[in-house]
């Protein structure tokens, strides 16, 4: 009937071309609607603080300005915050280096043959199933409360991300590019080396953000619990918790998150660096 | 002496000058299919062989067997050289790679050393019109120019055979015509032995040689037409009468494939 919807040029022509229009006329900044809602936060908090606590309750939730003013900045409290703080940040990474060489490892190596992956695969599911606190004790109690039974905790809980995501990268390879490999005589090391890790790389990065963000959880989870050695935040909350210092208690939970978001971001900057030139992510 | 009377027809060929040949050749796929069905084709050095048919006739399939992605069940498949230049549907450019880079791969498969191939990336992409690219992503490319990429990756390895499985059938109309004038002006100069799947007939008789059409499933050759035009093909030819009395012949025989 009416052929208005033909257009003169295809898809391939036009392509990259069409930006989304991201910032229309008249509109607010993109900042402005979560600065709306961070206010909105405080000002329920402050209400909590001051209208529904009285005096003798209120380290349930000390005002946000005492959280500064009583721990930030304390300068004892910030040394150890401080501190704590860093040592997770190592112990995390540790565990998170780990977790991603063992995970490529292991996905690599299911990629290479049917019967690799069938045989392994289900127990890097298990591992995802297992509640990671049911096992912290025993991970205690076969290796110690100290440094190395952190990092063996950040290891479990950062590992599964890794191993599923390089898995998918490599086997969604397009299959005419498999097939202009072997066309072309490539052994399975040339495969792997120029076609399916490349390929692999931006779902790895993906991988890596969320193990990066696990991983802080794991350190601060398995210090909570092994409270030998030097403390990272996890045993310094336990303490301040224990000794009802709400203020530092606070200040030390802020750190953890802001060690998350860090990491976070990192890792997404890593990736936008490595392979953002050439991948094109649906989101962002 | 007298024995030799029948003088060598143009475009036919004997079975010890060709360059790829397919003798009652079957395919059968183990859900039972039958894709192809007592094939016999033959493609001489210097014969560009396009093919026509109706989709899931087996076209593809008859690339797949010549470059040995898949053997037949029957039949048999004789290739007279392992340089084959294979162009996809897709360009299966790797996304990660610059144009150059892409370029360079399949040197760099056959362990071509640098500098050669190098050079060799260099002349297929000055011939391919992709100078000035050099160092683009292939998300950076329009179809037309990740197709001549692809067909430039191709070249380095300085085929003798090329095999083309509808490659500028996601093209628009006036890419399409350029590649095409593009493609007789290589073939013209290298002189490798073409075999081309299209859809397009009018693609098929400007581009070829020699056209041969098939019929839909089990697919097999009905039909087969050479073509006397001059290479390098002249882009006027497409408006003659001569083009569109072959073209109709070609339709005509295509349809009664499909009826068949």
């Amino acid at each position: 009937m009416t052929t208005t919807g033909w257009a003169p040029k295809t898809e391939l022509e036009t392509e990259s071309l069409v930006k989304p229009a991201a910032q229309r006329k008249g509109r607010l900044p993109s900042f402005v609607p979560p600065l709306v809602v961070a206010t909105a936060v405080l000002a329920v908090w402050y209400l909590i603080s001051y209208v529904f606590l009285d005096q003798t309750r209120r380290f349930l939730l000390p005002p946000p300005h005492e959280i500064f003013t009583g721990a930030i900045f304390v300068p004892d409290s910030l040394a150890d915050i401080g501190l704590a703080t860093l040592r997770t940040t190592i112990v995390a990474l540790i565990g998170l280096l780990i977790a991603i060489v063992l995970g490529v490892a292991w996905a690599v190596a299911m990629s290479q043959a049917r019967w690799l992956e069938t045989s392994l695969f289900p127990y890097a599911v298990i591992l995802q199933c297992i509640p990671i606190l049911a096992l912290v004790p025993l991970i205690g109690f076969w290796f110690g409360f100290e440094y190395p039974a952190r990092v063996i905790v950040c290891v479990m809980i950062a590992l599964f991300p890794m191993v599923s995501n390089t898995l998918f990268g490599i086997q969604s390879v397009d299959a005419g590019q498999r097939e202009l490999f072997r066309l072309h005589g490539a052994a399975r090391w040339t495969v792997l080396r120029k076609l399916e890790f490349p390929n692999a790389l931006p779902a790895i990065f993906a991988g890596m953000r969320i193990s990066a963000g696990l991983a802080v959880v794991g350190a601060i989870v398995g210090d909570f619990f092994f409270r030998r050695g030097e403390p990272g935040l996890g045993a310094l909350i336990s303490n301040y918790q224990a000794q009802i210092q709400s203020e530092e208690l606070f200040a030390a939970i802020l750190a953890a998150s802001l060690l998350g978001i860090v990491i976070f971001a990192a890792f997404g900057w890593l990736s936008r660096a490595a392979v953002g030139a050439w991948y094109e992510s649906s989101g962002r | 002496m007298s024995l030799q009377t029948a003088e060598p027809v143009i475009g036919a060929t004997t079975s010890t000058s060709r360059i790829v040949g397919f003798s009652s050749v079957e395919m059968k796929y183990p859900d039972g299919t039958i894709a192809l069905s007592g094939v016999d084709l033959d493609v001489a050095p210097g014969e560009f062989v396009s093919v026509v048919g109706p989709s899931g006739c087996g076209k593809s399939t008859l690339l797949r067997l010549a470059s040995g992605l898949e053997h037949a069940s029957s039949g048999e498949v004789d290739v007279a050289t392992d340089r084959i230049g294979y162009v996809f549907q897709d360009a299966t450019l790797l996304p990660w790679r610059s144009v150059e880079r892409n370029v360079e791969l399949l040197a760099e498969l056959h362990g071509v050393p640098s500098a050669e191939r190098k050079a060799k990336a260099r002349a297929a992409i000055a011939l391919t019109a992709l100078t000035g690219f050099e160092k683009h992503l292939p998300k950076q490319l329009s179809g037309g120019m990740k197709m001549r990429t692809s067909l430039a990756r191709a070249l380095t390895l300085d085929p003798e055979l090329f095999l083309f499985d509808e490659p500028f059938g996601a093209l628009d109309e006036i890419t399409r015509e350029r590649l095409n004038d593009e493609l007789i002006r290589l073939f013209a100069e290298r002189r490798f032995a073409g075999l081309f799947i299209t859809h397009s007939v009018s693609e098929a008789v400007y581009l070829s040689t020699r056209v041969v059409v098939m019929s839909g499933r089990p697919g097999g050759i009905v039909a087969e037409f050479d073509v006397p035009f001059p290479m390098p093909r002249d882009p006027e030819i497409r408006y003659s009468a001569e083009f569109a009395a072959l073209t109709g012949e070609v339709h005509h025989a295509l349809r009664k494939g499909y009826s068949a």
